[in-house]
C-alpha cells in the first residue's frame, strides 16, 4: 500500500544515488586531471567539491526529518541509517578527490617523476568497488558489494608498493623527493576512497539483509604482502 | 552464522534521479483560518480552558495533542459552537473564523455547522443507506434535485476514499460497512456540504492501522481544500499527518510550532516529556 508520504523515501534514496554518481565522477575527473596535467579540470573539482558537501546537508537533513515525522521501522528505518552513514563516506571521497585535484595542479607545473601506471589503476578499482557499493541502493543485491570489497586489498597492496618504489626514489635522488611526496598523498587519497567504498559496501549488506558484517571474517581481507 | 535472507524486493525507483538538491523555495506562510484569542471556557464553575489564544492556518493540518482532559475536544467543539449544547457551559474571548467573529448576535449557528464540519471519533453514520448519509446535509439544506444528489455524492465519495468500495452498494445500509468504511463515509458526509474547515475528534482511534493509514492518507489529500483541525492520541499520527501541533496541559496552550519542531526540539520541558511518551 502507498503512503502519502512515500515519496519524501524515493527523493532521499535519488540524493543519495546522485551523489554517489558525483563522487565517482569527481574521483574519475580528479586522476584524469593529474594524469593529463588538465590544471582547468582540476580546477572544477576543487570547485565541485561544495556539491557533495550540500548533498551530505541535504541528506542529513532529510533523514532527520524522515525518521522524525515518519517513524520508519525495518527496510524503512535502515534506508535512513544507511543513507546518513554512506552520504558521509561520500563527502569524505569527495575531499579525498579534492585533495587528489590540488596535488595534481602542483604537479603539472613540475617535470614527471614517472608514468602514471599504478595511481590510475588503483583509481579504476577504487571507481568499480564504490560503483558496485552504490549500485545496491538501486537493486538491493549485496553479494557483488561484498565480493567487490575484497578487492580493497589490492588497492592496499598497490600501496604500499608505490609507497616502496618512491622511496626509493627519494634516497637516490633527494631532488625527487616533493614530487615524490605529492604523489605518495595520491597514492594514500585513493587507499582511503577505496576504504570508504568498503565501508560503503558494508552499510550496503545491513541495508538488504539487516547484517552487521564489519569487523567479520567474511571481510577479512586476504593478506597480501 | 545465520544464513542470509533473501534480498528485499526494491521499492521502484525512477531509472534516473532527477530531484533538484537544495532548499526549497520560500513560501509565504498561509492565511489564517481560525483566529482563537483569549479564551477561557468553563463547564458550570469548572473552567476547562484558560486564556487559550492561537491562529489555525488556512488548508493545513493542525494536530492538538495533551493527556486526557486537558481541553482538546472542549476547544475543538468551540470551534462549530457544539459546547452551546452542554447547559451552563460559557465562553469568554473570540473566535474568528475567517475574519468573522463567531459569537456575533447575527451569526446563524446552523450556517457555522456547515462551515465547520465534524467527524468524531466513533463514526456515526444513520442507520440509513449509504448514500442518504453523504446527501443528508444537502437534503435539509433543502436540494431536492436527484442530479445534483447523485454529483455531490459521488464526488464525496470519492473525495473520501470510499467510492471504489461503495459504489456499487449505494443504497445498502452504510451500517453494513467496516469500521473504517463508515469513518471514511462520515467524512464523505462532512465534506459533501463543501465546509471551510473539517474538526477530527481522535477519528482513528477505534481504526486497526491499515483503515488507520487510509484516513491518514486521506486527510493528507483534504487538505489540498479544507483547513483541518485533528485531535490525536497518537503521536506518531500527529507527526505524519500536521503541519502545525498544539500541546494541551491542564486547560492551558503550553506549546504551538510546526510539526517538525514539536517532535524534534519542543521548546518546553513538558512537551517534550509528553512526546517521549514520559510524562506523569
Ligand atoms: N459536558 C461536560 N460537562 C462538564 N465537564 C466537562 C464536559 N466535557 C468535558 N468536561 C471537562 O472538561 C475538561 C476537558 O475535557 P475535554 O473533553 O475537552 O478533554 P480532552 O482533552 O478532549 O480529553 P480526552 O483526551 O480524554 O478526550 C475535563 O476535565 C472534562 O472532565
Ligand atoms: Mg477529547
Amino acid at each position: 500500500m502507498k503512503r502519502f508520504f512515500d515519496e519524501e523515501l524515493e527523493t532521499f534514496r535519488s540524493h543519495l544515488i546522485l551523489m554517489g554518481e558525483t563522487a565517482v565522477r569527481q574521483v574519475q575527473d580528479a586522476v584524469k586531471a593529474l594524469v593529463t596535467g588538465d590544471i582547468a579540470l582540476a580546477d572544477r573539482v576543487i570547485a565541485a567539491d561544495d556539491e557533495l558537501d550540500n548533498f551530505e546537508l541535504q541528506i542529513d537533513d532529510e533523514a532527520i526529518r524522515y525518521m522524525n515525522l515518519r517513524a520508519p521501522v525495518a527496510t524503512e528505518l535502515r534506508l535512513v541509517i544507511v543513507g546518513m552513514k554512506a552520504s558521509h563516506d561520500l563527502e569524505r571521497v569527495g575531499d579525498e578527490a579534492s585533495n587528489i585535484a590540488k596535488r595534481a595542479v602542483k604537479l603539472a607545473a613540475l617535470p614527471p617523476l614517472k608514468p602514471y601506471v599504478d595511481l590510475p589503476r588503483m583509481a579504476a578499482i577504487a571507481v568499480e568497488m564504490l560503483r558496485a557499493a552504490l549500485d545496491c541502493l538501486l537493486h538491493l543485491e549485496p553479494d557483488r558489494a561484498i565480493a567487490i570489497v575484497k578487492r580493497d586489498s589490492e588497492v592496499d597492496q598497490l600501496n604500499r608498493q608505490l609507497y616502496r618504489e618512491l622511496t626509493s626514489f627519494m634516497i637516490e635522488n633527494p631532488a625527487t623527493v616533493s614530487r615524490a611526496l605529492e604523489l605518495m598523498f595520491i597514492s594514500k587519497s585513493l587507499e582511503r576512497i577505496a576504504d570508504h567504498a568498503s565501508n560503503i559496501a558494508e552499510e550496503m549488506v545491513f541495508l538488504a539483509q539487516a547484517r552487521d558484517i564489519r569487523h567479520s571474517e567474511e571481510l577479512k581481507k586476504t593478506a597480501v604482502e | 552464522m545465520e544464513p542470509p535472507r533473501p534480498a528485499v524486493p526494491p521499492v521502484p525507483l525512477p531509472a534516473r534521479p532527477v530531484v533538484a538538491v537544495g532548499p526549497p523555495a520560500a513560501v509565504a506562510p498561509p492565511p489564517v483560518k481560525l483566529r482563537v484569542r483569549s479564551v477561557n471556557f468553563f463547564y458550570g464553575a469548572k473552567q476547562a480552558l484558560h486564556s487559550v489564544s492561537l491562529d489555525i492556518p488556512e488548508k493545513r493540518v493542525t494536530a492538538f495533542i495533551g493527556p486526557s482532559g486537558c481541553g482538546k475536544s472542549t476547544l475543538l467543539r468551540c470551534f462549530n459552537r457544539m459546547n452551546d449544547l452542554v447547559d451552563g457551559a460559557r465562553l469568554e474571548g473570540t473566535i474568528l473564523l475567517g475574519g468573522q467573529d463567531i459569537h456575533a448576535p447575527n451569526l446563524d449557528v446552523i450556517e457555522l455547522r456547515k462551515r465547520v464540519g465534524m467527524v468524531f471519533q466513533k463514526s456515526n453514520p444513520f442507520p440509513k443507506s449509504i448514500y442518504e448519509n453523504v446527501a443528508y446535509g444537502l437534503r435539509i439544506a433543502g436540494v431536492r434535485q436527484k442530479s445534483t444528489l447523485d454529483t455531490v455524492v459521488e464526488k464525496s465519495l470519492r473525495g473520501a476514499a470510499l467510492w471504489d468500495e461503495a459504489k456499487d452498494r449505494l443504497h445498502e445500509s452504510a451500517l453494513g460497512l467496516s469500521g473504517g468504511q463508515q469513518q471514511r463515509l462520515c467524512i464523505a458526509r462532512a465534506i459533501a456540504v463543501e465546509p471551510d474547515v473539517i474538526l477530527m475528534d481522535e477519528p482513528c482511534s477505534a481504526l486497526d492501522p491499515i483503515a488507520t493509514a487510509k484516513v491518514e492518507d486521506l486527510i493528507h489529500e483534504l487538505k489540498r481544500e479544507f483547513t483541518i483541525v485533528i485531535v490525536t492520541h497518537n503521536m506518531q499520527q500527529a507527526a505524519r499527518c500536521s503541519d502545525r501541533t498544539a500541546f494541551f496541559y491542564l486547560g492551558q496552550l503550553v506549546e504551538y510550532s510546526d510539526t517538525g519542531t514539536i517532535f524534534m526540539n519542543p521548546a518546553n520541558p513538558q512537551t517534550e516529556a509528553y512526546v517521549s511518551g514520559r510524562f506523569g
